[in-house]
């Protein structure tokens, strides 16, 4: 296999380490928006959750792990940097005000954890909650707008950004933007099915079936809208022998909408909803992947074009092969250690 | 084309950043490994004492971490948003030791923090303490790593520069990493984290001796315990630091000698140089006006003989040099702490010689003052090596003014005052927290993290008793009870 860049061809070690790469930078980017996803997802759901007792259930189902899971957003930004410096280094100044407001407001849902519970007033607390789902709001409606900014593309000449201020505000961007708050909401309400019961759950089986219904329109609206953007993106759609690999995905989307719907119906089912919705964003993350591929900075520059040499991808990537089933292995266990429902029960005592 | 004035910002906007980030990282460290320490007396001795004291400091250690995750965050993001030139060319060799130190160190704190904090009641004791092992080890790792990038932006090997790209190749990584400073740079750098805590734990113990002293009470052992371990870390590590200080001027010395010109306000290369102890350096005037001097002690300082060479600042060209009043201060003031932080310490060893180490208040009230002492230090000491590896980032090879992002001034003006308002209301809310859990007594019995955590669980899963690992509450040392029991 080979590709071009700057107008060599690439082979061997330099053609198959940024493949290998993508594939790692991808998997790093799905498991930040899924595990973060339900983390914020859970401080959208403030917005309709106001009872103390319930908002500290629900803070307490990822008290333990939310650290671990933001941890994916800091390796796919330093994996980036190391691993493809180019894109590293357009992205961001051309994402900067959507960048800088995600970062502020994770600043502001981080350290609600802690301080909701330190406060020692109700004015105090009300205030850090209001802190923890204002984050969790701009930080979702940032990541949005960040991921619809690079999907329509980003002007660059000579690897530096060339374009202008407010090159990123779009229609567009702008319904990623609520795609992904409506997408975290739902992780977080099928996350709290799964963690927590009783009144509590029931009606977060109620905010999962909305909130369900609103992402589905959502990825239907996003998908017809991404091909227009590009023009390769629509032939990658319809490209033969590329439409066999592509055309199970809308069709296992709405596969996953049966069982989705069945299962939030069920009482005795608990965590079926999570897994569909999962299911989902890793469909549509395929998907994504589908259109963009080869492009990392659409329309201009290719894996390849954004690659540090061989000497870095290959240092890295030993340590990646040892160290990410490493730390797979050991999340898991800090999940099982916290797992079950989690409740208030000593309250009603 | 941007203008000097972005530059200025972006310059002042990564310092102010990085400049509140450190402080946080710096007591994570220290706290971490005092918390391990904690642990390990208790599980050795089985003295109630420690196991109050680790309840006591987790839940100051818990917010804190919270505040070096989330300022950790912008830095990783902030080379790219404000250094873009720099990360594009210094990517390749910076950015797999960032990633490295997030797959083995972030991911581990991450990962432990939660058992640690949140874990006594659901695994066994053995596992805990392993938890709460891993978090410190992972502090230093990522302490590691972080110095490898910057003392290799300091004294840059093992690379070599694309032609057509600009970019630095990595040739070698044993070289990368292990680079002439960052040795030094690990050790001051990992002591200067252990006084920050030191000298904020011996002040929290001095403030409470204080306190039951005004008001006739008997001090709790804990506060004695926790004075008496602080002031031990005063007496040997302060000690050792100014050592380590030293030798790290001598490779500095070695490296960067504008940086020492500046940083000692010196103006013209000799040998039997004097050592300024005050004056203003003038950086048009080319001379150090106000000057005090002490003969022949610079070059004895920094040569150790008295007729050794030390540089001044005319050797290098007027664009080359850092800007030295700055930093001739914030070394100053950053050798001065590390002084009155020896001198405590032997006045800390002499009195309890004398017998009066818990009752004498004068000893109290200086280690009451030198509280915020590791941390003003730490940030001179940062603000002296970053300013004096000016006008470069990467030293000698890349300039600042050639490694900042594209980006407009009122985009980075508007960011820097978004910056200012949210560092200065979330963290002077959490330095609040803090203060007010410190001016608790730490009591017999300490509850650790409050009730409201997420130590209780219901449901279809049977509570805390069914954690891994074996369950052997009620012949803990204290007794944990589990907070439902409260
Ligand atoms: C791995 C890299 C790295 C690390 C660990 C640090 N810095 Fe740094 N620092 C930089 C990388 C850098 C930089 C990106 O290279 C800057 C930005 C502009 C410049 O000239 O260097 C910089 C600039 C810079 C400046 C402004 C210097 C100037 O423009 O005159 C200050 C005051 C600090 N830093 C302070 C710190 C502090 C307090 C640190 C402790 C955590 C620190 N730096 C760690
Ligand atoms: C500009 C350079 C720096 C960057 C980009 C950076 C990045 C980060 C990030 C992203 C985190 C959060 C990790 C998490 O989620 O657990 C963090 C925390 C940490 N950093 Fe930094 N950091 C920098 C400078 C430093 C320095 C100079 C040190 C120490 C010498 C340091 C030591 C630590 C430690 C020990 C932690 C974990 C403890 C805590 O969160 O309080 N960092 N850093
Ligand atoms: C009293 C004797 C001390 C001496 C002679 C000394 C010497 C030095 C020197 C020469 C540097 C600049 C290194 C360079 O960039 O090339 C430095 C940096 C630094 N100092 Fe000190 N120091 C002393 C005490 C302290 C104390 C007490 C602390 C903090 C508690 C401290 C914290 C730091 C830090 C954080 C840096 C920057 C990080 C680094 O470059 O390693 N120093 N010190």
């Amino acid at each position: 296999m080979m590709a071009l860049s700057h107008g060599h061809l690439l082979t061997g070690q330099a053609y198959w380490l940024p493949v290998l790469w993508s594939g790692i930078a991808a998997f790093t980017i799905l498991a930040y928006i899924v595990l973060d996803g339900f983390d914020l997802g859970i401080g959208l759901l403030f917005a309709v959750e106001y009872r103390p007792d319930d908002r500290n259930v629900m803070v307490n189902t990822v008290a333990p792990v939310w650290d671990g899971n933001e941890t994916w957003l800091i390796l796919g930004g330093a994996s980036l940097y190391g691993v493809f410096p180019v894109a590293y280094a357009t992205v961001l100044p051309a994402l900067y005000p959507t960048i800088i407001a995600m970062v502020l407001a994770l600043i502001f849902r981080g350290v609600a954890f802690e301080f909701r519970f330190r406060a020692d007033s109700k004015r105090g607390r009300f205030w850090w909650d209001v802190a923890f789902f204002g984050g969790s709001l701009l930080a979702a409606f940032a990541q949005g707008l960040t991921l619809g900014g690079l999907i329509q593309g980003i002007k660059v000449t000579d690897d530096a950004y060339a374009g202008g201020w407010w090159d990123w505000l779009t229609p567009f961007s702008l319904l990623c933007g609520v795609g992904v708050v409506i997408g975290y909401a739902l992780l977080g309400a099928a996350w709290l099915v799964w963690r927590t019961d009783g009144p509590l759950q029931a009606r977060c089986r109620h905010h999962a079936r909305t909130l369900g219904l609103c992402t589905l329109a959502l990825i239907v609206a996003v998908s017809l809208w991404t091909p227009t953007l590009q023009g390769h993106y629509l032939r990658h759609w319809y490209a033969w022998p590329r439409i066999l690999f592509v055309s199970p995905v809308p069709v296992l989307v709405a596969g996953l909408a049966v069982v989705f719907w069945r299962g939030l119906s069920r009482e005795d089912v608990h965590i079926t909803p999570l897994l569909c919705a999962l299911g989902w964003f890793f469909l549509c993350f395929t998907g994504l992947g589908i259109s963009v591929w080869p492009y990392i900075v659409p329309p201009g520059i290719t894996i390849w074009d954004a690659s540090s040499p061989p000497s870095s991808q290959y240092f890295l990537l030993v340590g990646a092969a040892v160290l990410i089933p490493t730390i797979l292995a050991y999340t898991i266990y800090s999940y099982w250690v916290f797992r079950g429902k989690i409740g208030v029960e000593t309250h009603y005592h | 084309m941007f203008g000097i004035d972005a530059l200025y910002l972006a310059r002042g906007q990564f310092a102010f950043t990085v400049g509140f980030h450190i402080v946080f990282p710096a007591f994570s460290i220290g706290l971490a490994a005092y918390l391990a320490v904690l642990e390990g007396l208790w599980l050795k001795t089985g003295r109630q004492v420690y196991l109050d004291l680790w309840k006591y400091w987790v839940k100051i250690f818990s917010v804190g971490f919270a505040m070096g995750v989330v300022s950790g965050v912008v830095m990783s993001y902030e080379f790219g948003t404000n250094w873009s030139v720099f990360a594009r060319k210094a990517g390749p060799v910076l950015g797999p030791m960032l990633a490295y130190e997030v797959l083995t160190a972030f991911f581990l704190e991450a990962g432990f923090l939660g058992v640690m904090l949140f874990g006594m009641e659901r695994v066994g004791r053995g596992l805990h303490f392993l938890a709460t092992c891993l978090v410190s080890i992972g502090t230093l790792i990522s302490m590691s790593w972080i110095l490898a990038s910057n003392s290799w932006m300091q004294t840059p090997q093992g690379y070599t520069i694309d032609k057509v790209t600009g970019q630095f190749l990595p040739k070698d990584w044993w070289a990368i990493i292990f680079n002439p400073s960052f040795p030094y740079r690990l050790v001051h750098m990992g002591l200067a984290a252990f006084l920050c805590v030191a000298f904020v734990v011996g002040a929290v113990g001095a403030y409470h001796l204080l306190r039951d002293r005004r008001l006739g009470r008997k001090p709790t052992e804990a506060v004695r315990t926790m004075f008496s371990m602080a002031m031990w870390m005063a007496a040997i590590v302060a000690p050792v630091q100014i050592l380590a200080g030293d030798t790290q001027g001598l490779n500095t010395l070695q490296y960067q000698p504008a940086k020492i010109a500046a940083l000692e306000g010196d103006w013209q290369t000799r040998d039997h140089a004097p050592e300024i102890l005050f004056g203003i350096p003038n950086m048009q005037k080319e001379r150090t006006d106000y000057a005090i001097e002490v003969p022949w002690a610079g070059s004895l300082i920094l040569t150790h003989s008295l007729s050794g060479k030390v540089p001044g600042l005319k050797q290098f060209k007027p664009q080359d040099r850092p800007y030295s009043p700055l930093i001739f201060f914030t070394f100053r003031i950053m050798v001065g702490l590390g002084m009155l932080m020896a001198l405590l310490g032997v006045v800390s060893l002499f009195l309890r010689w004398r017998g009066s180490f818990y009752s004498n208040p004068w000893l109290h009230r200086f280690a009451l003052a030198m509280a915020p002492s590791g941390f003003i230090a730490l940030l001179c000491g940062w603000i002296t090596t970053e300013v004096g590896r000016q006008p470069y980032t990467v030293y000698g090879l890349l300039r600042t003014t050639e490694s900042v992002s594209p980006i407009a001034l009122p985009g980075i003006a508007t960011s820097f005052a978004a910056f200012v308002v949210v560092y200065f209301v979330v963290f002077g809310a959490g330095l609040v927290f803090i203060l007010r859990m410190m001016a608790h007594e730490p009591v017999p019995g300490e509850t650790g993290l409050d009730p409201h955590e997420p130590t209780r669980t219901a449901g279809i899963t049977p509570g805390p008793a069914q954690g891994p690992g074996e369950r052997v509450l009620d012949q803990r040392p204290g007794g944990f009870a589990p907070h439902a029991a409260e």
